[in-house]
């Protein structure tokens, strides 16, 4: 069970108190965000987690900072999930050694599709980190090929057209996209998008190797007055899916 | 050098590309083929050249502004796109990208705007071809831009208002990137200018330039001694109209001239010039100039103007400056408002505030322009920004 979180909420300095709940409720990982006031992938949830953190003083260089004491002090596996601006004004180069010192293991880059990513793939795998790549319901075999080909950590499945954010029904792509995954590649493969019920997320979990959680875990964020209150609905929150991602898990 | 088509990775030298989420890969990958497929069929461009012809009101007219020629000391041609159809260059694109949504079998159709001329345009295409058409607008602009809001309405769109950022252009873009990104099975999406990701600004750069290729055989009827002029200039936001009325010349001995919003003056930070004053980086699935911070978040430009009131640009144009292909500069608001009663005083004709841009620089640099040819892409009519303009109870 892997939450995503904007890095910076619900402040910069309060926002690893919420990793370390969610650690503490069971979550596997993280999928941490740098908050972005473009997301073009994101539903308005995410867009306004990203324009609070932004507000609060949050950005690049602010969220991989949060990356590294997450990393250091809940010890998870953690990726930072991010657009591909950010990177470019930073240097591909001095963002992944940013990544790689602060201990993050692989980079989600959500407008970036294998036809850009060889530049990226390269940099970053010389500091050993990952570019994960995506697969969408859209996706065509020969790209499915290509995507396995770039030799992704694991690739992100997403499990339902459109943006991040809740729906009211599981989506019904997400086991015969990772069904055509598997076909391909042992890769490891995890989904996100869309998930946004512990219901949903054991649907998911019958047949990918990760859930990703975000904007339903977000919006407990948005919705709480303090980082307090945003810590302890996590944990509860965290906690349901982790249990519901577990009664599925048969490996 | 002029590229014909971008390289088989859509860049234009280094800027261009494909930044998109997988999801729309495969539709942008249909896309390019499709519209190859149709740019090369003999019927496409037959229909297409009817409905520009029949409809569009295509060619249109190059008019000698001849009291303003006089007070500037120089031959200055107004290419008159503001009197097209719907009244800009907008539905020079808008007409292709309905007939190819057609062809590819999508029956809805979105689009974003700023002015709301390239909503309205859009809206104008899909009532004739029978398409559902939403449009993306950010509520600031469906304030300053109401007469253009009314309009899609009455032709059938539903205009959604956008109310995430400044509320302008760039938001509305993103807004129509995330519905397309679940809707794309069924629905294309005519994005209004020559940016995005590749295939967008190869095909509107297509649809557009017309208008320079029609300019380049009016010419040679307008002034037979001196068939090339000696510099064209154009108002550039995305950069649509300026990528139509230059591409035939990119490369030749005519000085190219775009011209951005300068806003409250660039000194301010709030302006929309992003080839004058940006940096690169990606936008809106294009690697090009915009505004951005240190940080690589992007700006919210600034203009009086809805349509040039956005921080990127079409990646093309990226390339021609940086190849220094196209000379680009910067007019205020105050410079531009001017110029909107100057071009109503002198010719009789009302501008839209984006092409007053243009107009204002010619004036301002008139002193150095002596004599020579110049035309002006006059890319739409003014009548949206009468009231923004003068006040509404005036």
């Amino acid at each position: 069970m892997l939450p995503y979180m904007t890095a910076g909420l619900p402040t910069p300095s309060h926002s690893v108190e919420l990793f370390t709940a969610m650690a503490n409720a069971g979550a596997d990982g993280f999928e941490v965000g740098i908050p972005y006031a473009d997301p073009l992938m994101d539903g308005p949830t995410i867009q306004a987690a990203g324009d609070r953190a932004l507000e609060a003083g949050s950005g690049v260089r602010v969220g991989l900072d949060i990356l590294e004491e997450v990393v250091s002090t809940a010890g998870k596996p953690s990726v930072v999930m991010t657009y591909v601006n950010p990177i470019l004004r930073m240097g591909i180069d001095d963002f992944a050694d940013r990544v790689a010192t602060a201990g993050g293991s692989a980079v989600i880059i959500a407008d970036l599709p294998v036809d850009e990513a060889e530049v990226f793939t390269a940099a970053f795998n010389r500091r050993g980190i990952g570019l994960v790549l995506f697969i969408a319901p859209t996706t065509t075999e020969e790209r499915l090929e290509r995507v396995v080909g770039a030799n992704p950590p694991f690739i992100y499945c997403i499990a339902d057209l459109g943006v991040t954010g809740q729906r009211a029904t599981a989506s019904d792509h997400i086991e015969e996209l990772v069904a055509r995954v598997r076909q391909k590649t042992d890769t490891p493969i995890v989904a996100g998008v869309g998930i946004s019920s512990p219901e949903q997320a054991n649907v998911a979990a019958r047949v990918a190797d990760g859930v990703i959680v975000g904007s339903a875990l977000v919006r407990e964020v948005l919705d709480a007055s303090d980082a307090a209150g945003a810590a302890a609905a996590l944990y509860s929150a965290v906690a349901a899916y982790a249990a519901a991602v577990r009664r599925t898990s048969t490996n | 050098m002029r590229l014909e088509r971008p390289d088989t990775r859509g860049r234009f030298a280094g800027f261009g590309g494909q930044f998109a989420p997988e999801t729309l890969m495969p539709a942008l990958e249909e896309l390019e083929s499709e519209f190859a497929k149709a740019w090369a069929d003999p019927e496409f461009h037959a229909e297409l050249d009817a409905l520009l012809r029949d409809y569009v009101g295509r060619p249109t007219p190059v008019y000698r502004a001849a009291r303003l020629s006089d007070q500037f000391g120089l031959e200055l041609y107004l290419k008159r796109e503001d009197l097209a159809h719907t009244g800009a260059h907008k539905i020079n694109n808008t007409m292709g990208q309905a007939l190819l949504t057609q062809r590819m079998g999508k029956s809805r159709v979105i689009a974003e705007t700023g002015a709301g001329q390239h909503g309205v345009a859009t809206a104008t295409a899909c009532a004739l071809l029978g398409q559902e058409c939403v449009v993306y607008m950010g509520e600031k602009d469906i304030e300053r831009q109401a007469l253009n809001v009314h309009r899609m309405r009455m032709l059938g769109t539903e205009v959604r208002a956008v109310t995430s950022g400044a509320g302008t252009l760039k938001d509305a873009v993103s807004a129509a990137m995330r519905d397309w990104v679940a809707s794309v099975a069924d629905t294309h999406y005519i994005i209004g200018s020559v940016v995005g990701p590749h295939p967008f600004p190869w095909i509107v750069r297509e649809l557009q330039k017309v208008i320079g290729e029609e300019l380049q055989s009016q010419m040679s009827g307008k002034e037979p001694n001196r068939p090339r002029p000696d510099m064209v200039v154009a108002c550039v936001g995305g950069g649509s109209n300026a990528m139509g009325i230059f591409y035939p010349y990119v490369g030749s001995d005519v000085e190219l001239v775009g011209v951005e919003a300068a806003g409250y003056g660039l000194e301010t930070g709030q302006h929309g010039a992003s080839l004058v004053a940006g940096s690169p980086g990606v936008i809106h699935g294009s690697m090009t100039y915009l505004l951005q911070d240190d940080q690589g978040q992007i700006l919210e430009a600034h203009s009086i103007s809805a349509g040039l009131d956005y921080p990127g640009v079409g990646p093309e144009h990226a390339y021609f400056k940086e190849a220094g292909l196209v000379r680009y500069e910067s007019i205020t608001d105050d410079e531009a408002v001017a110029a909107v009663h100057l071009l109503a005083a002198t010719e009789g004709i009302i501008p839209a505030l984006e092409s007053a841009h243009g107009l204002a620089w010619i004036a301002k640099e008139a002193g150095n322009l002596q004599g020579k040819v110049v035309v002006l892409n006059l890319s739409g009519r003014g009548d949206k920004d009468v009231e923004q303009i003068t006040g509404p109870d005036e």
